[in-house]
């Protein structure tokens, strides 16, 4: 039994899950400036997200329109009347030094998610999804890691401040037993693929884009629920599960020792795998929360409302169904898929044009190694299905090798462009001029006397070493068939 | 030849368009009228000249066109111009120059007003005398020795001296009006959400109102018609057409209408002087064929202390970005202190102490634990005050009261005693909790100092404010500013 295990015997957990969601609308929620992610530090800025004096407000109505589908997928009610409220407190890469939000009058109330975990559903009741913009980004310099301690000084980028984000706020999640930690990262990714199928964000954890912070508490059974740590900033969906697992472990720790669990804030590291205590507050945070007087309320008309729910998409669980059954793939093979979190990626690559075969060998094979390798989820990974597909494609045109195709998506990976452009810029394709090639192949047989013999022998898989041969001098875009047909006709020899 | 300070922003945009003068003329007989005066009345915090005169330029080039174009004005400091400092009468905006124009700035100069400079004013618009702008205090063109109202109270006073015919204001509690009473001046608060506020540093943004100050009520509504209307940049801007203002000014007629006092607006705590004009002033619309009554406003005398929450609530929260990292003053960034510490010191020495008395009143009030008691009742207060506005109007068109509870004092004479400054809005405060628009017209002397009538209205009826201003000026012209000063 693992230390996780251990302490879910003996005690019961509860969690609770806040996620940020950046908003992929073109403009900012209260102004008109781009929010495109990666442009020059406050390049994307003006008066109004700037936070000048005298900048007025203005509600972006997409974000709003996207709030209300993110509610309405939730199945959660959605506000005939609401406001915006002020967040008061100080914090330079806040603009204002108040962070326009929603407090007691949300958009979307009473939702929930039923995310699936072996085979079993469990429903994730949702307390509130609200709008909100998001602040800037402080980076922190000459300190040795980053953070505030210790650095000298600290740059601040406005681009982000004023981007729509989304609050999506669980019920606590009680119950779950030892399955806890599985749970909060099904949760999690159960909603990230809502979200991409609503199309109302790019859900890119290691962007920022989607961000998770955890709430976690042990009680004995029988007894009250335990007081509850808030982990920030995890970033990942592994990470998720990892938060769950080290908090679990490390609270149950705290109470077999007798003591209390202090209520607090703790970070999450990706390289330890570990929280720490987040930076202590000296004063209880007051926000001092009031209607935004700079905004008039929001009432979405019930006919609006109504149209955008009659045009929601499927849900993921209902949209995997049909996609799996049209594909004709097996249940068995369906659910490895959803274990290994690549199901959704498999489909989308399949519908921009792989053959499901090639896409599940894909995900499941290289891929899957390639993030196992970086410590992330396949889905995680910066190589989208659309070009995935187009790799497979460039495959089957003959274009691509197996070995040059791994090499593209390599490329792609380490954010080199398209695959066509790695394939231009790498010079991978497939040599399949045989003059060129047949250089290649007389210098092998040059180089390997003796295999060549065996082969004329009657040794004919021997001539696998010069294959090789023949592929490592031509740094793998030869075509190893062709390479093979070669060989064999120069040492006169039936294949 | 016409001393072109003297003509009304009307008679001036008429010899402008009829070629008799030019605006370059205008604009430089008042930047001279400034620079012989300026230095003892103090109504400007910064005069743009080059600026003034190229805009000028363009109006005589034909370039802009319009009721207005040509006509020379003070804007309040609180409001952003493009390149041209803006300090809301604060050290933390010092040497601030804004990278873009107000709504009302952009509007005025596409009218072709010229603008002359940014006048003097309370810090962030919080007093009623200007004697809380950082800069030093403005001094009423009626007697240099006296306050010229607050917090626009440069504006007021740029008017009153000849050295503007149209200003500027900002309204949250009574700026417009309280200066305009005490310097014998017209001025306007419009409807909340009647001109944009896009631009306007804010106080309290849900009181704020930019508005017209004049010598002549037809002047203001010119200029209350060239700055009015929806502004997509202001959530809060009324989507409707500016009201027939410079219609009803013409018109100037009040025959039918029906004039309500409020009971709770006079009497006790007035000067007799100023009562006595107030009660003329009435008796001169009997007579110009309106009907007066008496109404009641019970809740009124709760607007006070209502205001003296919800605003500086919002206030403190709208002054949180004056933090030393963006823009503005910077105290104490020696490379060694923390931000947090330079933060700390650079609000310190920024603000003034009326500011900072009113951020502590905020966010006290808005702190867990006393929301409820304070800014949650005073919001209550303010619906039944919006209740007593709507019985009222139905029974009177209009309301009346004085403006103010007296005639302009002397400078430094209600300075320690906040309490006694705070009542001068005693009778302007409702309007801004109701968001109804409300105007000062002159109503006659007391002492020699001015005294102002308060017309107020219900929400977008500003055109009833100066069918009442218009009459009464027809009937009872109002008393040019005397400036013995200038020739003692």
């Amino acid at each position: 039994m693992t230390a996780y295990e251990q302490a879910l015997a003996e005690f019961a957990p509860v969690l609770g899950l806040e996620t940020h969601v950046e908003l992929g609308t073109a403009s900012k929620m209260f102004c008109g400036c781009a929010t495109t992610f990666g442009a020059e530090p406050n390049t994307q800025v003006c008066p109004v997200c700037l936070g000048l004096p005298g900048a007025l407000p203005v509600v972006n109505e997409k974000a709003v329109e996207s709030t209300i589908r993110i509610g309405l997928a939730l199945h959660c009610t959605i506000a005939t009347w609401c406001r915006f409220a002020r967040k008061n407190y100080f914090y330079p890469d806040m603009p204002k030094n108040f962070q326009t939000s929603q407090y007691d009058e949300p958009l979307c109330v009473d939702g929930h998610l039923d995310v699936e975990v072996d085979g079993e559903v469990v429903r994730v009741e949702i307390e509130r999804v609200h709008l909100e913009e998001d602040t800037g980004k402080t980076l922190h310099v000459g300190g040795a890691t980053g953070r505030i301690t210790g650095a000298s000084h600290s740059l601040v980028d406005y681009n982000r401040a004023g981007i729509p984000l989304v609050e999506i706020v669980t019920r606590p999640v009680a119950g779950t037993g030892v399955r806890a930690a599985a749970v909060a990262k099904a949760y999690v990714t159960e909603l990230r693929d809502l979200l991409r199928g609503l199309d109302v964000s790019d859900v890119r954890m290691e962007q920022g884009s989607m961000r998770c912070d955890v709430n976690t508490s042990l009680h004995r059974a029988g007894e009250p629920w335990g007081t509850r740590t808030e982990t920030k900033n995890v970033n990942s969906l592994r990470s998720v599960e990892r938060a769950v697992r080290s908090e679990v472990e490390r609270q149950a720790e705290v109470l077999r020792r007798g003591e209390r669990v202090v209520q607090e804030t703790r970070h999450f590291s990706e390289a330890t795998g570990a929280t720490s205590p987040g930076r202590v507050k000296d004063d209880a945070a007051d926000y001092r929360y009031f209607p935004e007087p700079d905004l008039v309320p929001v009432a979405p008309d019930p006919a609006w409302v109504a149209a955008l729910r009659a045009a929601l998409p499927a849900p993921p669980s209902v949209r995997r169904k049909q996609l799996v059954a049209q594909l004709g793939l097996s249940d068995l093979d369906a659910q490895a898929m959803v274990n290994a979190g690549v199901l959704d990626v498999v489909l989308a690559t399949v519908e921009a044009g792989a053959p499901a075969a090639e896409a599940r060998n894909w995900w499941l094979g290289a891929l899957a190694q390639r993030a196992n390798e970086t410590g992330v989820e396949p889905a995680e990974l910066p190589v989208t299905p659309a070009q995935v597909a187009r790799v497979v494609a460039l495959v089957a045109e003959g274009t691509l090798n197996a070995g040059l195709a791994r090499q593209v998506l390599d490329g792609v990976l380490a954010g080199e462009g398209e695959p066509d452009d790695v394939v231009a810029a790498r010079g991978l394709a497939v040599v399949s001029d045989t003059g060129a090639l047949g250089e290649a192949v007389d210098a092998a047989l040059a180089a390997h006397p003796d295999v060549a013999d065996k082969v004329r022998g009657g040794k004919v898989q021997a001539v696998g070493a010069l294959v090789g041969a023949v592929m490592r001098a031509t740094r793998g875009q030869a075509d190893a068939a062709t390479v093979r047909a070669l060989l064999l006709e120069r040492l006169g020899v039936e294949g | 030849m016409t001393d072109l300070t003297r003509l009304t922003a009307a008679e001036t945009a008429a010899a402008v368009a009829s070629r008799e003068v030019s605006a370059v003329e205008v604009a430089q007989a008042h930047l001279d009228r400034i620079a012989a005066v300026d230095d003892r009345v103090h109504a400007f915090l910064h005069v743009d000249a080059e600026g003034a005169l190229a805009q000028a330029a363009r109006v005589d080039a034909g370039e802009l066109t319009g009721p207005l174009a040509g006509v020379p004005l003070a804007l309040k400091d609180v409001l952003c111009t493009e390149g041209v400092p803006t300090t809301a009468g604060s050290r933390i905006l010092e040497g601030w120059r804004p990278p873009y124009d107000a709504t009302v700035t952009a509007r005025l100069r596409a009218a072709g007003v010229v603008v002359l400079g940014k006048t003097n004013m309370d810090e962030f618009a919080m007093g009623s005398s200007t004697e809380h702008s950082a800069y030093g205090p403005t001094h009423n063109p009626w007697d240099l020795d006296r306050i010229p109202g607050g917090s626009g109270g440069g504006s007021a006073a740029a008017v009153a001296a000849y050295e503007a015919p149209l200003a500027i204001g900002t309204d949250t509690g009574g700026s417009i009006r309280q200066p305009s009473a005490v310097t014998g001046t017209v001025g306007v608060k419009p409807t909340y959400g009647g001109v944009s506020r896009y631009g306007l540093i804010a106080f309290s943004s849900s009181l704020d109102q930019a508005g017209p100050v004049a010598r002549t009520v037809l002047d203001a509504a010119l200029l209350h018609e060239a700055i009015g209307g929806h502004d997509p940049r202001d959530s809060t801007s009324i989507a409707a057409p500016v009201p027939p203002v410079v219609e009803a000014a013409r018109q100037a007629d009040v025959r039918g209408l029906r004039v309500g006092v409020v009971r709770e607006l006079t009497g006790d705590g007035y000067e007799p002087g100023v009562q006595a004009r107030f009660d003329e002033a009435v008796q001169a619309l009997v007579e110009l064929g309106a009907t007066v009554t008496a109404v009641s406003c019970p809740h009124f005398v709760h607007a006070l202390p209502a205001y003296y929450l919800i605003a500086p609530s919002e206030a403190s929260s709208n002054l949180a970005r004056f933090d030393a990292v963006r823009y503005g003053l910077r105290v104490g960034d020696d490379g060694e202190r923390g931000l947090e510490e330079v933060m700390a010191l650079t609000r310190a020495q920024g603000f003034g102490p009326e500011v900072k008395r009113r951020i502590v009143l905020g966010t006290y009030a808005l702190s867990s634990g006393y929301y409820d008691a304070y800014y949650g009742q005073a919001q209550k207060v303010r619906t039944l005050i919006t209740r007593d506005f709507t019985a009222a109007f139905a029974e009177a068109d209009v309301l009346v009261s004085p403006t103010t509870p007296g005639v302009a004092f002397p400078l430094g004479a209600k300075l320690s005693d906040p309490l006694a400054m705070y009542r001068q809005d005693l009778a302007t405060i409702p309007s801004n909790l109701y968001g109804g628009p409300a105007m000062s017209v002159p109503a006659g002397l007391s002492d020699g100092l001015p005294v102002g009538l308060q017309v107020m209205a219900p929400v977008q009826r500003d055109d009833l404010l100066y069918r009442v201003g218009a009459a009464l000026e027809a009937a009872r012209p109002f008393a040019p500013t005397p400036l013995q000063w200038e020739t003692a």
